[in-house]
C-alpha cells in the first residue's frame, strides 16, 4: 500500500443500487478489509450516467472517482489503487488530479445544494455536522430574529423551486402575519413529474439539509410543527429522512427548547400514495388531513388557511434545502449566482437521450446548449439534437434552434416552456413530439382529479384527438380543435395541473407542426414511433434466414425457411421491434408513410 | 361492496391484525392513508371486510374510505400475484421504449398491464416515474429495481422467476435432473 492510506466511498443510492451498487459494496468490503479499509456510504454523486461509482480519496486529499463499477471491477479497483498505489485511469471518470472526458459534467456545474451530496454520509448525523451542518439552525436561533431571517431569504432572492418561483420570504412572511396560535410548515416532497429525481436525491443523499431549512423556516413563520409529504415511491428517501429526524431530535436540533432557545419543533412523514395532483398545494394539504387529494379555490391561500385550517407555509424540498446555505454563508454569497430576477442555481434531472445524464445543478442563466453540450456531452445517440422537454407534464418542448435560450423563470416562459421542478429530458431525432405531446397528455388525463370539468373531460379529449392523429386518423382541422380546446381546458381550471396540462401540445403544435401534419397529411411518422403508422421489413438481400427474427417474434408473424429469406406478415406483426433488436445484419428496417421499392411485391 | 365474494383474507386473525394497526395510527380521519396503506402492506391488498373493520372502529363510513381508497392509484382492492412488475412509465423511461418493455412483460407473463397472470404468479403495472431516469427503461421487479431493460432481458427475468417459483413448489430432493444447482 505504499506510503499512503486510503479513504473509500460507495454511492448507493437508488439510481446506484438499481445499477448494481449494493453488489459492489458487499463485493468490495471483504477486499478492503485486508487492507484496514472500511469503505463509507455515500448517497448520489449525481453522475447517474456511470454507476455505480466509487470513490477513493488519498491521505494527500486527492480524489479518484471510477464509475460504472460493477462487482467485477472492484478487485481490479483495490488491486491496483489500494495495493499498487497506482489508479486505474481506464475506470476513472474523475479526479482532482486528472482531466478525464468526464470532468466538464462537474466543472461547468456549481454546486450549493448538491456540494455534498456523495460526500457525506446520509445516515449519519456526523458527518454533515462535519461540513457545517445545523450551523444556520445554530446561528438564526442564537443571534436572529425571525424577521431578520425572513429578510435574509428575501435578499438573497429566493423563489420557489417546485416550479412557479414564487417568492419564499414573501410565502414565510404572510404566514408570520397570519392570525393563529398554531402554524405548519410543509415540505412537499410529492416530486410526481416524470422524469424528475432531484428531491429523491436530496432526501436520500442530504436529508439533514431539508430538515435544517424546516427547523429554520419553523423558526421564521411561528411554527411548531412540520410535516414531510413524501411520495412512497421513494422509500430510501423515507428512510433516510426517517433516520435523520431521529438523529436531529437526539442531538437536540429537534424537539422542545432547541439548543435552549425556548423554540419547539417537531416534523412528522406522511407518506404520499400515488396521485401526481397532490405536488398542488391545496391538494397535498387535503391528502395529510386523510381526504381524497383535491384542490380547492385560492384564496384563502394556505398562509392563512391551510392544514387543519390553521396558517401553513409550503415549500418544495429543494427551496428548503437552499435555506441553511443562505443563512450561514449569508444572502450576498447566495444573490450573486444567477440572473437579475432568478437567483441563485437550479438543479436539474437532466436525462433522456443525452450522454451524461444526471443531477445537473447550474447558477440560473446558463443556456440549454451549454447544459446539453458541455455538462451533458451531447447525444447519447450521435444523432442530431431536436428537442428539450423542461417542466414534466406541466412544461413545454423547446426546439433546439432555442438551445442558446438562458434558463430562468422568465425567459423559459416567454418560450412557452416553464421551468419547473427541474425535469430535462433531451430528445434526439428519433423522438416523434406528437408522441410526446399524447404522452403526457394520458399521464396528466389520468392523473386529473375530476374535479374541473375542463380538466377532465377536456384533456380526455384531447388525448382521443392525439390518438386518433397518432392512428393515422387525424385530419388538419383536428389541429385546431386541439388548439381550442387547449384554451378552454387553461381557462376552465382551477389548479396548476389543469392550467398547464395542455402545454406539452402547445409547444409541439407551435414549434413541431410540421410533424403533426406528416401525421395528419401523409400518414406518415417521421422518428419512425407511432406503431400505426411504421412497418418493419425485411430485406431480402440482407437477409441470411438465420432464423433469430422468426424465433422472437411473439405473434409468429415472420416466415421463412433455411436459405429463405424471411418475410413478415403485416396483418400479423403486432410492431414490437423485437425481430429489429435481434436481426444483428442490419436486415430488417422501419419504415413509414409510402411503401418503399422493395416493399413493391 | 358487501355484495362481492371474497376469501381472500387469508391471514390469521385479520380482524386482529386490523386492529391492531387501526389502533397505532388512532383513530381520527387523518390517520386514514396510514392505516390503508399499512393494511395494504400486510395483506398486500385492501379487502372489502377491511374497509368495514376500519369503518366499525373509527366511525369514518364505508364510502368515504372506498373513495380514498380508490382515488389513489397505490391503494389496490384486488389481491396481487406472487410477484409484482412495476415498469416505470415516466418521461425517460417512455423515450427509452418503456411501451415494448410492457409489451414484453405481457408476452412473457400473460398478464395484462393492471392485472394479474391466471397462475397468480405475476401482477403487471406500471408506474408514473421511479426516479431513476439516467437509467432508462427501469423496471422494478420483485422488489429490485433493474436498469436499462431491454426485452430480451425482461423475457429472461420472467423466466428466471418462473423457475425459482417452481424450485420452491416442488418438495425437496425432488429434484431427479439435477438441473437446481446453477
Amino acid at each position: 500500500m505504499g506510503n499512503k492510506t486510503y479513504k473509500v466511498r460507495v454511492g448507493l443510492s437508488t439510481c446506484g443500487i438499481a445499477a448494481g451498487a449494493s453488489k459492489t459494496y458487499d463485493e468490495i468490503v471483504p477486499l478492503l478489509a485486508a487492507y484496514g479499509i472500511t469503505p463509507e456510504k455515500t448517497g448520489c454523486m449525481g453522475m447517474c450516467y456511470c454507476e455505480p461509482l466509487v470513490e477513493v480519496i488519498d491521505s494527500e486529499g486527492k480524489s479518484y472517482v471510477y464509475g460504472n463499477v460493477t462487482a467485477d471491477k472492484a478487485a481490479t479497483i483495490v488491486e491496483e489503487h489500494i495495493k499498487g498505489g497506482r489508479p486505474v485511469t481506464d475506470l476513472l471518470v474523475f479526479s482532482t488530479d486528472a482531466e478525464t472526458e468526464h470532468t466538464p459534467f462537474l466543472t461547468k456545474q456549481h454546486r450549493v445544494l448538491l456540494k455534498y451530496l456523495g460526500k457525506i454520509n446520509p445516515e449519519s448525523i456526523d458527518s454533515y455536522l462535519e461540513v457545517g451542518g445545523y450551523e444556520a439552525l445554530t446561528k438564526a436561533l442564537g443571534s436572529m430574529t425571525p424577521e431578520e431571517v425572513i429578510a435574509e431569504i428575501g435578499a438573497a432572492g429566493l423563489r420557489g423551486r417546485g416550479g412557479a418561483g414564487f417568492p419564499t420570504n414573501l410565502k414565510w412572511k404572510y404566514t408570520r402575519e397570519a392570525a393563529g396560535e398554531q402554524k405548519y410548515v410543509v415540505c412537499n416532497a410529492d416530486e410526481g413529474d416524470p422524469g424528475a429525481f432531484m428531491d429523491r436525491s436530496l432526501l436520500e443523499s442530504n436529508p439533514h439539509s431539508v430538515l435544517e431549512g424546516m427547523i429554520i423556516a419553523g423558526y421564521a413563520i411561528g411554527a411548531t410543527e412540520g410535516y414531510v409529504y413524501c411520495r412512497a415511491e421513494y422509500p430510501l428517501a423515507i428512510r433516510n429522512l426517517r433516520t435523520a429526524i431521529a438523529a436531529a431530535t437526539e442531538r437536540g436540533f429537534l424537539g422542545e427548547n432547541i439548543l435552549g432557545s425556548g423554540f419547539d419543533f417537531s416534523v412528522q412523514i406522511r407518506e404520499g400514495a400515488g396521485a401526481f395532483v397532490c405536488g398542488e398545494e391545496t391538494a397535498l394539504l387535503m391528502s395529510i388531513e386523510g381526504k381524497r387529494g383535491m384542490p380547492r379555490f385560492r384564496p384563502p391561500y394556505p398562509a392563512q388557511k391551510g392544514l387543519f385550517g390553521r396558517p401553513t407555509c409550503i415549500n418544495n424540498v429543494e427551496t428548503l434545502a437552499n435555506v441553511p446555505y443562505i443563512i450561514r454563508e449569508g444572502a450576498a454569497s447566495y444573490s450573486r449566482l444567477g440572473t437579475e430576477s432568478s437567483k441563485g442555481t437550479k438543479v436539474f434531472a437532466l436525462a433522456g437521450k443525452v450522454k451524461r445524464g444526471g443531477l445537473v445543478e447550474i447558477p440560473m442563466g446558463l443556456t440549454i446548449n451549454e447544459i446539453v453540450f458541455d455538462i451533458g456531452g451531447g447525444i447519447s445517440t450521435g444523432k442530431k439534437f431536436k428537442a428539450v422537454q423542461t417542466g414534466g407534464p406541466s412544461g413545454g418542448c423547446i426546439p433546439a434552434s432555442m438551445g442558446d435560450t438562458p434558463v430562468d423563470y422568465e425567459s423559459l416562459k416567454a418560450i412557452g416552456a416553464i421551468m419547473g421542478s427541474g425535469g430535462m429530458l433531451i430528445m434526439d431525432e428519433d423522438t416523434c413530439m406528437v408522441d410526446v405531446a399524447r404522452y403526457f397528455l394520458t399521464f396528466t388525463c389520468d392523473e386529473s382529479c375530476g374535479k374541473c370539468t375542463f380538466c377532465r373531460t377536456g384533456t380526455k379529449k384531447m388525448l382521443e384527438i392525439l390518438n386518433r392523429i397518432t392512428e393515422g386518423k387525424g385530419t388538419e382541422s383536428d389541429l385546431d380543435l386541439l388548439e381550442d380546446l387547449a384554451e378552454q381546458v387553461i381557462a376552465g381550471s382551477l389548479c396548476g395541473l389543469g392550467q398547464t396540462a395542455p402545454n406539452p401540445v402547445l409547444t409541439t403544435l407551435k414549434y413541431f407542426r410540421d410533424e403533426y401534419l406528416a401525421h395528419v397529411r401523409d400518414k406518415r411518422c417521421p422518428a419512425k414511433i407511432c406503431k400505426a403508422l411504421i412497418r418493419y421489413i425485411i430485406h431480402p438481400e440482407a437477409c441470411v434466414a438465420c432464423g433469430v427474427c422468426r424465433r422472437n417474434c411473439p405473434v409468429g408473424a415472420i416466415t421463412g425457411a433455411k436459405q429463405t429469406p424471411h418475410v413478415i406478415n403485416q396483418d400479423l406483426c403486432i410492431r414490437c421491434g423485437l425481430c429489429y433488436n435481434s436481426c444483428k445484419f442490419n436486415a430488417i428496417e422501419v419504415i413509414s408513410g409510402a411503401p418503399e421499392p422493395q416493399e413493391a411485391k | 361492496m358487501s355484495a362481492r365474494d371474497n376469501t381472500a383474507v387469508t391471514a390469521k386473525n385479520p380482524i386482529e391484525i386490523i386492529d391492531a394497526i387501526v389502533r397505532k395510527h388512532s383513530v381520527n380521519r387523518g390517520a386514514t392513508i396510514p392505516i390503508l396503506q399499512e393494511i395494504q402492506k400486510t395483506f398486500g391488498y385492501i379487502a372489502p371486510e377491511a374497509i368495514t373493520r376500519i369503518s366499525d372502529l373509527t366511525g369514518i363510513p364505508e364510502s368515504d374510505i372506498y373513495s380514498i381508497a380508490t382515488f389513489y392509484a397505490q391503494f389496490r382492492l384486488q389481491p396481487v400475484g406472487k410477484y409484482t412488475i412495476s415498469v416505470c412509465h415516466g418521461t425517460a423511461c417512455h423515450l427509452a421504449g418503456a411501451e415494448k418493455i410492457s409489451d414484453a412483460f405481457e408476452h412473457a407473463t400473460g398478464a395484462k398491464t393492471g392485472g394479474t397472470s391466471e397462475d397468480g404468479l405475476f401482477t403487471l403495472e406500471k408506474v408514473a416515474c421511479l426516479g431513476c431516469c439516467s437509467l432508462a427503461p427501469v423496471v422494478n421487479f420483485i422488489n429490485e429495481t433493474h436498469a436499462r431493460v431491454t426485452p430480451d432481458k425482461a423475457q429472461a427475468l420472467v423466466k428466471a422467476a418462473r423457475a425459482a417459483a417452481a424450485k420452491e413448489k416442488s418438495p425437496k430432493g425432488e429434484s431427479q435432473h439435477g438441473k437446481q444447482d446453477v
